[in-house]
Parts: C-alpha cells; structure tokens; sequence
C-alpha cells in the first residue's frame, strides 16, 4: 500500500476563519461593501434632485431618519477602518529612494493622511460647514 | 514555577502505511535553551526514529525547517520552546502536499520559481574579458531586501490566494522576479512579465500580507508583489499607448 503525498483540502468558505490575520482582511474587504452602498445613497440622492424640490426634500429626510443616520454612522466608521487600514499598507507599494536612502514608511503613510485632511478642509471649505 | 517537560505534538503520516494522517504526543524534557527543532531532534533521537522532518543549517538560513507550530508558519530553528505553552502542536506547512509526517512536496513551488527566471538576463553581450559590470551602492539598495530570501516556503503556507488557487505562482517566486526586474544589470523584465504579468501572477495577489508577517527574513514579499503590479501596469499602457517604445 502507498497512498502517495496527502493532499489536504482547504475550505472555500470558511479559511479565513482559520487566523486572525485573514480575519481582519476580511473585515476590511466587507468595509468596501458600505462604502459602495453610501455611494448608491448619493447617487440615488442625486437621481431624487433631478425629479424636483420635494423628491429630494423626502430623501434628505430618509437620510435624516434614525435608519438614514445609523447607515451613514455605519458607513462612515467603513470608511474610516478602509483608508487607516489602507493608508498604512501604502508604503508597501510605494518605495522612494534618493541614493541609498530610502524615504521612511511612516513618510509615506503620513503624506497620504495629510493629503485626505486637506481635501477635507477643501469640502468643508467648499458646503461651508 | 520552572518547568520540567513540555508536550509535542506532531503531526504523522506514513503513506506506505497510514490513509489517514495522525497526532503523536512526545514528553520531553525543557530546556530554557531549546528551540523547537532541538526538541524535535530530541524525539528523533532518544525517542522515535520514524518522525521524519527537514532540517539543515540550525540557523535560519537554509530554510529548510519550516513547519506549522500551533497553526503559524515557524521556521523551527527560530522558535524557543520557552516562548510556547507546555503544549506545542507541529504540523507540516500549510497548503503542500505531505510527502510523510513534516516533510512536504515541494515541487509545485520549484517550477513557479523556475519559470519566473529568477537570474540576471544579461543581454549585452558584453565580453567576460571587459571586466565586471560593476553597481553602486545605490544601485544595490534598490534590491538588496529581496536577497534575502531563503525558499524557505512560510510565505506559501501563509498566503490563502494560493491555498485556494492552484496557478498562483506566490510569494516567493515573484518576489525574486522582482528582484531581479529592478537589478540594474538586467535586461529580462520583458522574458519574465509575460509570467509575471499573466493571471497567474502579481493580479492575482490579493495583498492579504500574511506573507510578510511570518517572512523570518524580513523580505516583505507583500511589497515586492505591490510593486510589481505598478511596474506591470506601466509597461502594459506604455505598451498599448506606445507601441513603438522598447519596453
């Protein structure tokens, strides 16, 4: 008998409950799901102004609801734990290097924060919060 | 409360004799000094001549012993006993066919490697007589991080692209044909992008990064494959854009 090398199966559904390290990844692939819904919700915001004051009068309402503010809670913390979590890996991809010196991580994670605080600045410029 | 043995737990398969794979617990004696593999040749030594396992230089260079110590790809020889509870379960690494007990087939790895021509393609033609081609310092920081790759295969184990997907070339492979993309004496980004660049390549990483957190060498292969899909994405619109440039 010789039953040659054992192959063992992977789950292809449940493996990324195997370590916490998959789990994460998971959970900051499931943020892109809110952040594609909040984008539905604007669209669709604006799809209500084309049809007048008062189709959008009852959409600002909807997002005003206590279903409508808990979304967009929900939305918001998506997209807070999607860019952090994405901000930190960038240097990963983006390696700069003058000679041998090559520009610190921390460098390239801080120019994207600092980037994502001054279009924010500019938008709350812009709707005079 | 110092402590006097510690429990192994390895796992066995014999596939001239077992269909399914079991768990062997060993007691062994601690030593405060002992690394995993100590206490894996402990059992090969005084214990049970049968377990079978790879190992090689003692000291994360020949990455040769590479297993799974409670679920996280370890290289053994990196790993003191100290640092475990009184209970440590060894397995082979992850998502490789076991060849018998902690040993693994690894031929799937050697020819993704092999296909990814990880070696200087020089196409100068430059005659050996003219000397070396010399780099600057400089030059070799670009890629001196990526040398330090061992083949030691945690990477693999760790990736779940490549546990669910049987034609991702992985971790290892691309990051070493990064490496030598971005070696200034090279001439063989084209040769190896069509590899490199193909669906079984970088695109398919879906940059997880739990290969650069258990690489014992510090290689960032997550970076490397990052990387390599901003360079494939350049040459494939400077291709279609510019199709009467060289590259």
């Amino acid at each position: 008998m010789n039953t040659g090398p054992l192959v063992r199966q992977i789950s292809r559904r449940q493996w990324w409950l195997g370590a916490s390290r998959y789990r994460r990844y998971m959970v900051r692939e499931l943020t892109s799901l809110f952040i594609g819904a909040f984008a539905f919700a604007l669209i669709v915001g604006l799809w209500r102004l084309s049809q007048g004051a008062q189709a959008f009068s009852a959409w600002l309402d909807a997002m005003h609801s206590p279903a409508g503010l808990a979304f967009n809670g929900i939305a918001l913390a998506a997209a807070l734990y999607h860019s952090v979590t994405w901000f930190n890996v960038a240097p990963k991809a983006i390696s700069v290097r003058i000679g041998t010196f090559k520009l610190p991580d921390s460098i390239i994670s801080g120019a994207h924060y600092a980037g994502w605080l001054l279009v924010s600045i500019l938008v709350l410029y812009l709707v005079r919060v | 409360m110092s402590r006097e043995t510690i429990e192994l737990v390895v796992f066995r398969y014999n596939p001239e004799t077992d269909c399914e794979p079991a768990y062997q617990r060993y007691q062994i004696p601690y030593h405060h000094d002992w690394l995993v593999l100590d206490a894996l040749n402990y059992v090969k030594d005084h214990l049970d001549r049968s377990l079978s396992y790879r190992w090689s230089c003692h000291m994360a260079v020949c990455g040769s012993c590479g297993m799974m110590i409670n679920g996280e790809p370890t290289l053994t020889c990196k790993a003191f006993v100290r640092d475990y509870a009184d209970s440590i379960r060894i397995e082979p690494l992850a998502n490789f066919p076991v060849e018998r007990d902690l040993i693994v087939n690894q031929d799937d790895f050697m020819s993704k490697l092999a296909s990814v021509k990880p070696y200087i393609i020089d196409t100068d033609d430059v005659p050996l007589s003219e000397g070396e081609e010399l780099q600057t310092p400089a030059e070799l920081a670009v890629f001196d991080q990526y040398t330090g790759c061992i083949n030691c295969l945690l990477c693999y184990s760790a990736c779940p692209q490549y546990s669910l997907s049987a034609d991702f070339i992985g971790p290892a492979a691309l990051t070493l044909a990064h490496r030598y993309n971005i070696d200034s004496r090279d001439d063989g980004f084209r040769q190896r992008e069509e590899r490199v660049g193909s669906d079984d390549g970088v695109w398919q990483c879906s940059f997880v990064g739990a290969c650069s957190e258990v690489c014992p060498k510090g290689v960032d292969p997550a970076a490397a494959i990052q990387q390599g899909k901003i360079t494939s994405a350049a040459h494939y619109f400077k291709k279609h854009l510019m199709p009467w440039s060289d590259s």
